[in-house]
């Protein structure tokens, strides 16, 4: 009896792990949808719709979350599955998370920094700079 | 005697066989009008934009340092064949290409030829780079020499047998290489012309985005409907009207100046470092690789293959 609890108990453990795992891949895409969804609407404003600073600062929020919640969201056993993540971002967990730390940075920065259209045109593309550091080198589409 | 006389026939025929594939395999010249036009002196401020269009730095700059502009070469490409390392092109005397005519240079781009002669392999885009003008080879010429120059060559590759034997690249071009000219296109206007030759010329598109056949050839009729990337990790996407229905040639242009996609997201591996490139064209040039790319429909897509 005591025999099958332990054992129960490991595989409550494992299984705990293993949802723990999708929950990490499934977690961190959404935080990444969370951004391309909000810079849409930066991009289309730098591009020349209309400012709206309300709209500005819910983007930086939304970049704010995802650069301290994202670095945990990368555990050794989420390197498979339904990801786009690239094994080089395991290997370079210093970079990635310096990376990360760097993005919060920049969005406390732009979060004081920017108070109208002219300092969002000047602010914004360097930050959105972030984005691509990353994807270029650790993330591999697949489609 | 009769016996003796099938196995003579039969090394005759391979003896045969061999020297027509080293004659199959020889590198070719260029012909006499290019290579007088490329002899002419080059604008460097216009060799500017060609090296951004062909994207030149994405192979050969210093691996791990921010500089474009610094071409030492040595950057491993991983492929299915093996590891290529891009040569020094910085003006070096020594290392680089500083030591190079105008003409050792258009035979390398527009032939694939290297100054001593041998055949490079196409892991080298001289399959796309040969639809270059020769204004525009003289240009980038006359820019790559104001770069700094950089000390140091680039490892040997390291490629698996036979891929080793470099004349059999001949044989490859023989194959695989058609017409360099792009076929008149009447009823297109002048932005869609420029479009495509960036994107089929300098810009060497459909080297990622098309898949490849056993013997690393483009498969035509599937040209620029998207491909694995030679590392294996991941896929170009396809880039014709099928591939990019979604998208709008504003959309186009965007990503090819910031990086954003329509959904918002950043361009990733490789084509970061192509943006980087495409970022610093003329906005003409980005709007007519936009009317370019949103006209194509491949046969594939029609035959719904």
């Amino acid at each position: 009896m005591k025999r099958l609890g332990l054992t129960s108990l490991v595989l409550l453990v494992g299984v705990g792990a293993a949802l723990a795992d999708g929950d990490a891949i499934v977690q961190r895409r959404a935080l990444m949808k969370a951004n391309g969804d909000a810079t849409k609407i930066v991009v289309g404003m730098l591009k020349g719709a209309p400012f709206d600073l309300g709209a500005v600062q819910a983007a930086l929020k939304t970049y704010g979350d995802a650069a301290a919640k994202a670095p945990a969201l990368f555990p050794d056993d989420s390197k498979t599955g339904d990801t786009n993540a690239l094994p080089d971002l395991w290997a370079n967990k210093a970079d990635v998370g310096a990376r990360f730390a760097k993005l919060a940075q920049d969005v406390a920065a732009a979060s004081t920094g920017i108070v109208d259209q002219a300092s969002f045109q000047a602010q914004m593309p360097g930050l959105l700079k972030n984005c691509g550091g990353c994807h270029e080198k650790y993330r591999a589409k697949k489609s | 005697m009769k016996n003796w006389a099938f196995p003579l026939a039969g090394l005759a025929a391979i003896a045969a066989l061999g020297a027509a594939a080293w004659f199959a395999s020889a590198p070719r010249a260029l012909d006499r009008a290019t290579e007088e036009a490329v002899a002419a002196p080059g604008n460097a401020d216009a060799g500017r934009v060609v090296f951004f269009a062909g994207g030149c730095d994405s192979c050969h700059m210093s691996p791990s340092q921010p500089d474009p502009l610094r071409l030492g070469g040595g950057l491993e490409l991983k492929t299915p064949f093996g590891s290529f390392y891009p040569p020094n092109i910085s003006p070096d005397a020594k290392d680089g290409i500083g030591a190079w005519s105008a003409g050792d240079f258009a035979r390398a781009l527009l032939t694939g030829v290297s100054p001593r002669g041998e055949h490079y392999y196409p892991a080298f885009p001289y399959t796309s780079y040969r639809r270059m003008t020769p204004v525009d080879v003289r240009d980038l010429f006359a820019f790559l020499r104001t770069l700094p120059a950089v000390a140091g060559r680039a490892p040997p590759h390291a490629l698996a047998f036979p891929f080793t034997i470099r004349r059999g690249v001949g044989l490859w071009k023989r194959l695989f290489l058609g017409a360099a000219a792009l076929p008149d296109a009447p009823g297109r206007d002048a932005a869609w012309k420029l479009g495509r030759y960036l994107v089929e010329g300098p810009g060497h598109c459909a080297e990622c985005h098309s898949p490849r056949n056993i013997m690393g050839a483009i498969v035509a009729h599937r040209r620029l409907t998207g491909g694995p990337l030679p590392d294996g990790k991941g896929k170009a996407p396809d880039i014709t009207a099928a591939g990019l229905k979604d998208w709008s040639k504003a959309d186009i242009v965007e990503a090819l100046s910031s990086g954003f996609t329509p959904t918002g997201d950043s361009l990733g591996g490789p084509m970061a470092a192509t943006v980087r490139n495409t970022a610093e064209l003329p906005a003409s040039y980005r709007k007519g690789i936009a009317d370019y790319l949103k006209s194509l429909a491949p046969e594939s897509a029609a035959s719904g293959g």
